[in-house]
């Protein structure tokens, strides 16, 4: 387990090293920051004087070295077009977008593996059928199209649920989340959904091929056979299997949905990271792009961690300790 | 048990009338469509961070609906000399802390504008001209410049007032709110970044008093999600509607559209003054022996070969006016000679054979693809109709952070661009636009053509240091007229900016784009 948890944090620190690189070499090809930043009206005097106190006056590798140089005492640098610091300003939009993630995560798993596991326990029936095709659908409609129509439907037309924003937030154990007002989850029901759609089809899919695959090994027939009754074997040792791939997705999702869920965050005006990522693309705000992109590393990096603990969990074949070689 | 069931529908009722209680009337919540990226009114020379200024704060000198100057806290303006402006300020009026404004509330303020950290884009580029401020009375400010300067007024009027207790405060001060304490007829309550604003009524301003007593901004940049948040009553009103919405809004009852022409202009800028330019060859794709783009004769038939009411009419939906010069007609500085060029295909080729290409030529036109209103489809449609006309035109459009960078650096040949003019007048554009790019006069900064006349550098030049204003306007008229005749760049039109509103409220469209909450109403009498 040591050697486990010392091989993956050696192999973090270079993915986040070369991660840095990728992005500063990246965005400065991209363009400059200061002909998006600066007024049109600016002579060439007040370009100058924009280019020297962003620090983009010095070479490329230069502009690295300060860089790594504040970024092994933590500091990650400030925001060109904001100048604050370029991590407060992710973290502090972080609760917003986990708020939304979670709400995606649990509605996918809430809709997607009941309705899965119905359809591979019966799939000839008519409702499985429609099951599966709306999976289909809830995989190929584009998100923003999807996030307009909902907009249309509940906000416009039925007027049930507000169109855009993030509603009031509740503090309970002193955590500040929409979760916890009737307004803060009204705001939340419409995003949510529409970020799930495409994990509620996904796992939807996977359920229901697990379940099928399952169903036909031995260990089920030995299970009937022993003359356990139909709904142990199918939630205990069917269900337990069929989490298998469906906690490895969940978990490559869930930091897909937080990471970039930019789509439903500017459809919905959701004050989150990934609009923030992408508005600072737009701007060239390096500092941020830089600071985001390391911050989701960590995040895939202990979410790929958990998710291998897990299958230790929820499978017996699998050992984290690496056997001596 | 009926009761029982009723009395549990009242109280649902009436616990939902608490959590979502309906706006109060003097409550107005407004959608913007551009981020505010700080409460600092001297931080970054960015629009949607102008407008919130303008509403929390006062300049010496304000501009109307049109951008023209009126008194803004100071009451009168003159040159007393040739390098000397004298400022008389308004009395009585006082901070929201209750702290009264002066003269030393000037000097504070010119000392932090240009110097703020940090800043992409400082206020130094409207104080630079300012050598010394003269403080003569409480009341009475002088401004001594190194040269004489006429636009001294204009200059001012971007330059926000703050207290003298924050000349040394922070962006972050700012943005707090901790020291965003001006004088204009908001104070600031709340600022959410990349989320919302909260404002409340100044009720000691000194001029009108805004119908508002509280006033939200939200931040929804996706176009059709601030269109859905009016539809549903979650905004009262909106700005910057998108063109294929337009026909929409005004077709409903519940909505009323304000509409005005503002001062950007959509313009082709081309390589007017290079041997060689990079993106044009001959219809074979190989080079040149020299660049069309410098005869007129091929400038001028490019320009007619351009069907500008089709683009307006298609592509903008009518949100647009065809466009001969830098600013629409009654703007300061304008011609009222220039029309826009008459769209004649014919005419068009003849010239182009005149210059030595009745064959044509080919070349790439290069476009942002997010930067203005439909930028994109009309670099199609004008490469389409330039092709018709014999120059084979290619669009190639990429993200403004791209293409601004690529521009700056001379890589294109032909492009689309737009200029909105913060002064409101035409020195802004034939200074950066079309004067001779000159690092130390500080001119042509935006002349990514290269286009160079002296004739006209001079006439620039010297409306700069007109003071009167009728032979200034006069001035600038003419540079206009000599840069126009060159084909020196081709407008295509002035974009005009949409407001949706609720019905029953009222706006004063304004050429600078902004929205300014004061100036919405609720419409008395019906």
């Amino acid at each position: 387990m040591t050697v486990f948890l010392i091989r993956r944090l050696l192999q973090s620190i270079v993915v986040l090293f070369v991660m840095s690189l990728i992005v500063f070499v990246g965005v400065f090809a991209i363009g400059n920051p200061v002909d998006i930043l600066i007024s049109p009206e600016a002579d060439q005097a007040e370009r100058e004087r924009a280019i020297r106190a962003l620090g983009l006056d010095l070479p490329l590798h230069q502009q690295y070295l300060v860089f790594l140089r504040k970024a092994v005492t933590g500091n990650l640098g400030e925001s060109f077009v904001f100048s604050e610091s370029a991590l407060g300003l992710i973290l502090k939009r972080m609760p917003a977008t986990l708020e939304l993630a979670l709400a995606a995560m649990v509605l996918a798993v809430a809709l997607g593996v009941p309705l899965g596991m119905w359809a591979g326990l019966y799939p000839d029936a008519a409702s499985s059928r429609t099951i599966m095709a709306g999976s289909i659908l809830g995989f190929s409609l584009p998100t923003f199209w999807v996030g307009l129509m909902l907009i249309m439907v509940f906000a416009v037309m039925l007027g049930w649920l507000p169109s855009t924003g993030r509603g009031q937030t509740g503090t309970v154990w002193g955590i500040t989340s929409s979760f916890f007002t009737v307004d803060g989850l009204r705001h939340l029901v419409l995003p949510a959904f529409n970020l799930a759609l495409f994990r509620i089809a996904l796992i939807i899919r996977l359920t229901r091929a697990g379940a099928r695959e399952t169903l036909l090994q031995d260990f089920v027939k030995y299970a009937r056979a022993k003359g356990l009754c139909e709904r142990r074997v199918i939630f205990v040792h069917v269900f337990k299997n069929i989490l298998i791939p469906v906690v490895t997705v969940l978990g490559l999702e869930f930091g897909g949905v937080m990471a970039f869920a930019v789509v439903t965050e500017t459809i919905f005006a959701w004050p989150g990271m990934g609009k923030l990522l992408v508005d600072s693309f737009n701007h060239l705000d390096r500092p941020v792009i830089v600071a985001y992109l390391l911050l989701m590393v960590c995040m895939f990096i202990a979410i790929n961690f958990l998710v291998d603990v897990l299958y230790s969990v929820l499978d017996p074949r699998v050992r984290l300790v690496t056997r001596g070689t | 048990m009926l009761q029982h069931s009723a009395s549990v529908l009242l109280t649902v009722l009436a616990v939902v009338a608490a959590v979502f209680p309906a706006a109060a009337q003097d409550e107005i919540i407004i959608g913007l469509g551009a981020d505010v990226t700080s409460a600092d009114p001297h931080y970054h020379n960015l629009s949607p961070n102008n407008n919130l200024a303008i509403h929390v704060f006062d300049r010496l000198v304000h501009q109307d609906e049109r951008q023209g100057l009126i008194p803004g806290l100071a009451l009168s303006w003159r040159a007393i000399d040739d390098t000397t402006w004298e400022f008389h300020l308004r009395q009585g009026v006082r901070f929201h802390d209750g702290s009264p404004f002066d003269a030393q509330d000037i000097v504070s303020t010119l000392k932090r504008a240009p110097n703020v950290p940090n800043s992409p884009s400082s206020f130094g580029l409207y104080t630079k001209a300012i050598k010394e401020v003269i403080v003569v009375d409480p009341y009475t400010v002088r401004f001594k410049t190194a040269t004489p300067h006429a636009l001294l007024p204009n200059d001012l009027s971007s330059i926000n007032i703050i207290s003298r207790k924050a000349e040394s405060a922070s962006t972050a001060d700012f943005n707090t709110g901790k020291t965003t304490i001006g004088t204009g007829p908001f104070k600031l309550a709340e600022f959410v970044l990349k989320e919302k604003v909260v404002l409340t009524r100044n009720d000691d301003y000194w001029g009108l008093k805004p119908d508002w007593k509280r006033v939200t901004f939200k931040l929804i940049t996706n176009d059709s999600a601030r269109v859905a948040a009016l539809l549903a009553g979650d905004v009262q009103m909106i700005e910057n509607v998108s063109t294929p919405d337009i026909q929409r809004l005004k077709a409903n009852k519940d909505l009323a559209l304000f509409s005005a022409v503002s001062n950007r202009v959509i313009y082709l800028h081309l390589d007017s003054n290079r041997d060689q330019a990079p993106f044009v060859t001959d219809k074979a794709g190989k080079p040149l022996a020299k660049n069309p783009l410098k005869d007129v004769r091929v400038r001028r038939a490019m320009s007619r070969a351009i069907n500008r009411p089709a683009i307006v009419d298609r592509i903008m939906s009518g949100a647009a006016i065809p466009a001969g010069q830098l600013l629409p007609e009654g703007f300061f500085g304008v011609s009222p000679n220039l029309k826009p060029d008459p769209f004649d295909p014919a005419g068009a080729r003849k010239l182009l054979a005149e210059a030595g290409y009745p064959d044509g030529f080919r070349v790439t036109l290069h476009s942002p693809n997010d930067r203005y209103v439909n930028d994109e489809q009309i670099a199609q449609a004008v490469a389409q109709m330039l092709t018709q006309a014999g120059i084979d035109t290619r669009v190639e459009a990429m993200p403004s952070a791209t293409f601004f960078t690529r521009a700056t650096k001379l890589e294109f040949s032909l492009m689309l661009v737009g200029w909105g003019s913060g002064t409101g007048e035409t020195s802004s554009p034939l200074r950066s636009l079309l004067a001779t790019y000159d690092r130390d006069k500080g001119t042509g900064a935006a002349n990514r053509g290269r286009y160079s006349n002296p004739k006209m550098d001079a006439l620039v030049a010297q409306a700069l240091v007109t003071v009167d204003d009728q032979k200034r306007a006069k001035l600038l008229a003419e540079a206009c007229e000599v840069a126009m005749n060159d084909v020196g760049i081709i407008p295509l039109h002035y974009q005009v900016s949409f407001w949706g509103m609720r019905k029953g409220l009222t706006y004063v469209p304004r050429a600078d784009e902004y929205t300014l909450a004061h100036l919405v109403q609720k419409s008395k009498g019906n």
